[in-house]
């Protein structure tokens, strides 16, 4: 049980300290992508830094819900981080929240975002609340489709359990892997609000989605704002990851395997990290009433993925 | 069709009889000016809208340091003809007819007259100010003479009323002035229900210096250092401009050598800056490689001109009565070299622009500026050319070496962002073929001649393309041969109004896209 526990603290630790480097590691590469000098692998932690020590300022009309915001979100950022088996399956936390509760805990984050964007009451606020709801409405069924197909296989909806099956049984090609890889691939992009759907790196404020929400925040607010999206993405890759690639992963009572999990995941990370960079460099951002039909998309792979599993498996 | 061959001058006469009064104070001879009554003002301008014309620009004077009232000047073009005609209007009663309800395009000119010098328009629908924001005293018209520049003004309390739309699901979503990037200031307000757009109204004025009040303080000569800062990125076209108003004003003219730099370096600034929008208007469909790869290319240009004229934008290059930079051989040389690897350089990204299908979705059919619509407007230049017109003041209104080495105009119909981009590609092409041509065929000479100041009452006006759209500069000596009246029209007074409407019927997140793709300047509208 100790075990369990410090395992949990140690990947949370983990979360929050090398999420921002995978983020630095996605700008890096799109700048040398770009023929540009790269402002290093570090620079996020340094934004983070600077951040931390600006001052916070308030609209005169926010309340209490625009303040508690960032820290809600943040919070169940941390929470997804200890749900999510990124470097081991032995998670207590993992055992008592499965894949539903982590898509509500995400849920939550986006919720209080939603709230705190439009509590200052400004244009902009309210016009990416709207935009991200209706992203949300459209990517969290598609989500649910596409884990619930690695659930069929597995058994159960807990990540950890997922995560073990797939560790313990002999590698073979599953046609609802495929097509449930494909799906959670496109709902991520618009979960972490990447290119073609959201550009996180603009500064146009009529065309923004996540963005226009914490327009309003500065300080220690946007900080936190800020890591918790780095956190997003990072988790939403190591996900897939434990979800399609957990190979290398530290399974239960296995403390041995732990170096090479951090290895095996810097590894696939780093490769995701450049298949980001390749699809946003190559990509224009999408109309946003085209961003409904790329959702819709996810959702038809999540469901033949479901329905291949039935027929095939 | 027999009609519509005569041409402005004789419809005009033909129409106005001994009411036109033609006026020699004008140079060059070749855009005439007439006088007419201010009651029939109005009518000129049906008659010479009747024949196709073009409302170019319409400005106001005060003329009393002649002894008159002001004057109300209207500027018109209908193919290679370019006509202006006057009307004066007394001190005490500062009213003339206003041209709106025949010219779309009068709306701000107006606007701007009333708000600057005090002359009302009279039946002109929208009399909010212009340029001058409600903050102003209602009673300091800062153009006229009796006006100090160098005054102090206390700051009024003072509302504008914006255009209102109401309705179940509608709001208004407010942008600027101050906006995220380093872009000017400007606001635009939207009307939205969801996320279509039903209305958007500009505006603008947060940059204005002033800048026509100064030059009536300034000698000549200094006159064309301000001219070039009217826009920084159009410092050529502005210099240029000014210059050629000058020496038609005085007189002189600039030695063939001077005249083929200029359209050197007014060349190298049209391919500078539509190599720069195209990587922006990617950028503002989230497609940054191009951003950054065409800020190479432009960069590599503005370094070029570093190096060989010692100012990156090519600023003060062009002066009165001629040009202050030689281009020697080994700066030829250099020019065409550059040229060879920009060019390479950018049919490579111009081919990787058109092979990505998610950048054409998001270009084509965004923004539609009608044909009916941009003639209706009088917009110029590379808009005008997106959208079906065949204006190019290098082609209408010649001068060397552009009736030697003739530009191929683009068209494009259908009037979208595709079709504004696609202008800037064929006119970058363009450009490098004319530089080219124009370092081959070079003619040797001087390069400044003396150009004394303007006879007091002279008046000189020009035409140039810039990289934007034509550009118009009159300017008028006062009775001791100073500047008394400079007026700048930018391409953007004009094309900002069409904006409004290409708009309609677009989404919100795709206005920024659209707004890049039109790339008006804010400094040159606001002056």
């Amino acid at each position: 049980m100790i075990y369990s526990i410090s395992i949990e603290c140690l990947q949370i630790a983990f979360v929050l300290g090398a999420a921002p480097l995978f983020v630095g590691w996605v700008r890096m590469l799109k700048c040398w992508a770009h023929g540009r000098a790269s402002a290093g692998l570090l620079q996020p932690y340094r934004d983070i830094y600077k951040l931390f020590y600006k001052d916070v300022t308030i609209a005169r009309n926010a309340s209490w819900i625009f303040r508690a915001a960032p820290y809600i979100t943040f919070g169940a950022c941390v929470l997804a981080g200890g749900i999510i088996p990124v470097i081991s399956t032995d998670l207590p936390l993992s055992l008592s929240a499965d894949v539903i509760a982590l898509v509500a805990v995400f849920a939550i984050a986006r919720f209080f975002t939603a709230l705190a964007g439009m509590d200052a009451g400004t244009a902009f606020g309210g016009m990416g609340s709207s935009r991200e709801m209706m992203v949300a409405s459209l990517a969290e069924p598609a989500m649910l489709m596409s884990v619930f197909t690695i659930s069929l296989v597995a058994g159960s909806t807990t990540l950890s359990q997922m995560v073990h099956v797939s560790l313990s049984s002999p590698l073979v090609l599953r046609p609802s892997l495929a097509f449930a890889l494909l799906a959670f691939a496109l709902v991520a992009i618009a979960e972490t609000g990447r290119i073609p759907v959201d550009n996180p790196a603009t500064h146009l404020e009529l065309t923004m989605i996540h963005e226009a929400m914490v327009l309003e925040y500065s300080g220690r607010h946007l900080a936190l704002i800020e890591w918790a999206g780095e956190m997003k993405l990072f988790l939403f890759a190591s996900l897939g990851v434990a979800l399609f690639f957990p190979w290398g992963m530290a399974g239960v009572y296995n403390p041995l395997m732990l170096p090479v999990a951090f290895v095996s995941l810097a590894a696939k990370l780093a490769a995701i990290g450049a298949a980001i960079v390749l699809v946003e460099t190559r990509l224009a951002k999408m109309r946003i009433f085209h961003v409904p039909e790329f959702l819709g998309i996810a959702f038809i792979l999540a469901t033949l993925g479901m329905l291949s599993f039935f027929m095939l498996e | 069709m027999k009609k519509n061959a005569m041409s402005l001058r004789d419809a005009l006469i033909e129409a106005l009889g001994a009411d036109a009064a033609p006026n020699a104070g004008q140079y060059p001879a070749s855009v005439p000016l007439f006088e007419a009554p201010k009651a029939r003002f109005a009518e000129a301008a049906a008659v010479l809208k009747a024949r196709e014309a073009r409302l170019v620009a319409e400005w106001a004077t005060d003329e009393t340091p002649f002894g008159r009232g002001f004057g109300v000047w209207a500027l018109y073009n209908a193919g290679d003809e370019y006509l202006t005609v006057k009307c004066g209007v007394p001190y005490d009663a500062p009213e003339f007819p206003s041209l709106t309800k025949t010219y779309l395009g009068a709306w701000r000119f107006e606007r701007r007259m009333q708000s600057l010098m005090g002359v009302e328009p009279a039946g002109h629908p929208d009399t909010r100010p212009w340029i001058k924001h409600e903050d102003w005293p209602k009673d300091a018209f800062p153009l006229r003479k009796s006006f100090d520049g160098e005054t102090y003004l206390q700051r009024v309390e003072g509302d504008y009323r914006w255009v209102r739309a109401e309705g179940e699901g509608v709001y208004e979503i407010p942008v600027g002035p101050v906006h995220a990037g380093i872009i000017e200031p400007g606001h635009f307000r939207f009307q939205a229900v969801g996320e279509d757009i039903i209305n958007l109204e500009e505006r603008l004025g947060y940059v204005h210096k002033g800048i026509e009040k100064r030059f009536e303080s300034l000698s000549w000569t200094d006159g064309a250092r301000l001219a070039g800062r009217v826009s920084g990125d159009t410092t050529v076209a502005h210099a240029m401009g000014y210059c050629q108003a000058l020496e038609a004003a005085a007189g002189c003219a600039a030695p063939p050598r001077a005249q083929w730099i200029r359209a050197l370096l007014l060349e190298r600034e049209r391919i500078a800056n539509h190599i720069g929008d195209i990587g922006a208007i990617s950028n503002d469909a989230a497609f940054t490689f191009l951003l950054y790869q065409t800020a190479i290319l432009r960069e590599r240009m503005l370094r070029t001109n570093k190096t060989l004229f010692g100012h990156r934008l090519t600023m003060d290059m062009v002066v009165p009565g001629g040009v202050a930079v030689d281009v020697s051989a080994g700066a030829a040389s250099a020019i065409q070299d550059e040229l060879a690897s920009v060019s390479g350089e950018f049919e490579r990204l111009v081919r990787i622009c058109e092979d990505n299908p998610s950048l054409e979705d998001r270009v084509y059919g965004a923004g539609t500026l009608s044909a009916a619509l941009a003639k209706e407007m009088g917009v110029v230049g590379l808009v005008a050319r997106a959208s079906g017109q065949n204006l190019d003041a290098r082609v209408q209104y010649p001068t060397p070496p552009y009736a030697d080495i003739i530009p191929a105009v683009p068209r494009l119909r259908s009037g979208d962002v595709h079709a504004r981009v696609w202008v800037r590609v064929e006119e970058v092409r363009d450009s490098i073929r004319i530089i080219r041509e124009i370092l081959r065929y070079l003619p040797s000479g001087p390069l400044v001649t003396g150009c004394p100041a303007p006879r007091p009452g002279a008046m000189g006006i020009s035409v140039v393309e810039g990289w934007r759209g034509e550009i118009i500069w009159w300017l008028q000596a006062g009775p001791k041969s100073e500047i008394n009246r400079a007026m700048a029209r930018d391409p953007s007074m004009v094309t900002w109004l069409a904006l409004e409407q290409a708009i309609k019927g677009n989404i919100v997140p795709d206005f920024p896209l659209c707004n890049k793709s039109f790339n008006q300047s804010y400094s040159g509208n606001d002056l």
